[in-house]
């Protein structure tokens, strides 16, 4: 993982992680209901949930709906999410009775690779699963999160070695090989609305599903996130200015980080 | 019928070298002492099965007791790598590990098929990812493509589970050996209904269990062993009796990372001690630990029948 980097210095200074953190907050809308995923996501939901969107309903896999913690959880079951949550279920029916049956309006993800068609890998680096290079994680919910969320927000930093032209394990589907691919595979929801890096914000193409850069943060060059894209990127006609965050978000994200185990 | 018995006597007469065992919590009312127990009792060849081979079963990978893993997510929750599991998965130390892989959703069906008697569960899940054309542990696939007999549409199927043993930390017993649990409860019930034995440690045996909200007791007759184990669940938390002990999470990135400082803990911190002994990190979760382990910690202690009722342990953890 790269240390953050500091974005802009001085006066109003911010982190490109802080930068990236308000991005996805403001991608959530007020009384969305969004699954949320330990880390960046959390930070942002959350981060969310204390500024614009305070009827954002949060939903943990580990069965807590409607969480409203007043410190980040450092594990996906903490209790400070039970302790505030509307309701607890089994993990067994937050999966198949909120989940896959398409309640959930957002699902929160991050990644350790990506490809261009937002497909996401958590599982192993290296091309042979059973001899891998490095062994990640695994899959926890975020196959069927991918799947079943009416959409999705994907949150990584960006560098060559995470934005790649194929992955090495398809963990979660993202737009498959292109045009169609969801459909043909049954899956219910629209797929990756978003990816929000260090350096601005992709969406895929209406027509190719092709991953494209739509935004950028301040400072932030094309040739730079060209650089540090593992594929031919594509960028829009006219790339966005993304505001830099407002006072008002940082003081709220540095009150949440600074309540936080670890921090 | 369950029994009552200490811990040592639970893991003695439920889990053989070869077993499957499924313990399960999920963040929440893990069963760290039965799986020191385990460590301690030297078991080896198991199939460990569980959601999130959290720092649990990093232990049980690293001290040589597992053979074989099915899993869903194997990390250590907002920290990072598990170290031991990474080197039994790269290395093959101390001994290679065979894995079974599945999403959360997908292990969560799997149990509910095992405790519901079903041969399999359906799901809309996998479909497209790399999970679809793993074997499982038998070298068949454990995830497969079915066909809805009504709609027509494919849908997913994957494989009951069936453990030899579940294993769970609740928060009460009474004497008869009725459990309850409360708070996250994740998959226990599933877990334990899908077994052929299970073993339940508590955090003190009572004379009469009262409601809780989100609360679900599991009766005596669905319980084979039930022991009292005091702070049964450190370093993860049981709701009303202590929180969470982080520190200790976040030291473990340190303790597990090379194999040497693993041995060094795993002999000054469970074999060295007794069974239900906390077993702490050597620096920052020791003071929490102790507190546990006496009840001071959390402002929802529920009060001196947790308190100091355990081994004759006080699990300073240095």
């Amino acid at each position: 993982m790269n240390a953050p980097r500091t974005a802009v210095t001085g006066e109003g200074a911010f982190t490109s992680d802080e930068m990236m953190t308000c991005c996805a907050a403001r991608a959530l809308r007020d009384g969305m209901t969004c699954f949320v995923g330990i880390g960046l996501p959390s930070a942002a939901a959350n981060l969310a949930r204390v500024t614009h969107a305070p009827g954002l309903v949060l939903i943990y896999e580990s069965g807590t709906i409607g969480a409203k913690p007043g410190r980040l959880p450092l594990a996906i079951g903490d209790d400070v999410l039970a302790e505030t949550a509307d309701a607890i279920v089994s993990v067994p029916e937050i999966f198949n009775y909120w989940l896959q049956s398409g309640r959930i309006d957002v699902g929160f993800l991050g990644a350790a690779q990506l490809d261009r068609f937002g497909n996401i890998n958590t599982t192993v680096i290296g091309a042979d699963y059973a001899d891998p290079k490095v062994r990640l994680p695994g899959a926890g919910g975020a196959p069927e999160i991918a799947a079943s969320c009416r959409e999705v927000i994907i949150v990584l930093r960006q560098t060559r070695r995470s934005f790649v032209e194929r992955v090495d394990f398809i963990t979660s589907v993202g737009y498959g090989d292109g045009p169609g691919h969801r459909e043909r595979l049954g899956l219910t929801g629209a797929g990756p609305s978003k990816v929000i890096t260090d350096l601005g914000v992709l969406e895929p193409d209406p027509d190719t599903r092709e991953l494209t850069l739509t935004g950028l943060y301040p400072g932030v060059t094309t040739d730079e996130v060209r650089s540090r894209t593992g594929w031919d990127l594509a960028v829009s006609a006219d790339p966005q200015p993304l505001a830099a965050p407002a006072r008002a978000e940082l003081a709220a994200l540095h009150a949440l980080q600074a309540a936080t185990p670890g921090s | 019928m369950a029994e009552i018995v200490s811990l040592a006597e639970a893991v003695a007469a439920s889990i053989r070298d070869g077993d499957a065992v499924a313990m399960e919590g999920f963040t929440h009312l893990i069963p760290f002492a039965a799986g020191h127990e385990v460590i301690r009792q030297g078991r080896r060849d198991l199939t460990l099965i569980r959601m999130t081979p959290d720092v649990i079963y990093d232990q049980l990978i690293g001290a040589g007791c597992a053979s074989q893993l099915i899993f869903s997510w194997g990390g250590n929750p907002g920290v990072g790598s598990l170290h031991r599991f990474r080197d039994a998965v790269e290395n093959g130390w101390p001994a290679p590990l065979r894995l079974e892989e599945h999403s959360h959703a997908g292990m969560a069906n799997r149990y509910v098929a095992g405790a519901a008697g079903v041969p399999f569960a359906v799901l809309r899940g996998y479909r497209g990812t790399g999970l679809e054309g793993l074997p499982g542990l038998d070298g068949q696939p454990s995830v497969r493509p079915i066909t809805c007999p009504f709609t027509g549409e494919t849908l997913t199927a994957v494989a009951a589970l069936t453990p030899d043993v579940a294993v769970i930390h609740a928060q009460r017993a009474d004497r008869a050996g009725n459990v309850q649990l409360w708070g996250i409860t994740g998959v226990q019930k599933e877990a334990v209904l899908s077994a052929r034995l299970a073993v339940v440690t508590v955090e003190e045996i009572v004379d009469e269990l009262t409601p809780e909200p989100a609360g679900i007791v599991l009766p005596a007759w669905t319980v084979d062993y039930v022991a009292e184990v005091p702070g049964g669940a450190h370093p993860s938390y049981a709701l009303g009796y202590y929180e969470r002990d982080n520190d200790f999470y976040l030291a473990w990135d340190a303790i597990s990372r090379e194999r040497e400082s693993f041995r060094r803990w795993l002999q000054t911190e469970v074999f060295a001690r007794e069974p239900g002994a906390l077993a702490g990190a050597a620096g920052a979760g020791a003071a929490r630990a102790a507190a546990v382990r006496t009840g001071a910690a959390g402002a929802g202690a529920a009060g001196a029948g947790a308190a100091g009722a355990g081994a004759g342990e006080d699990g300073s953890g240095s």
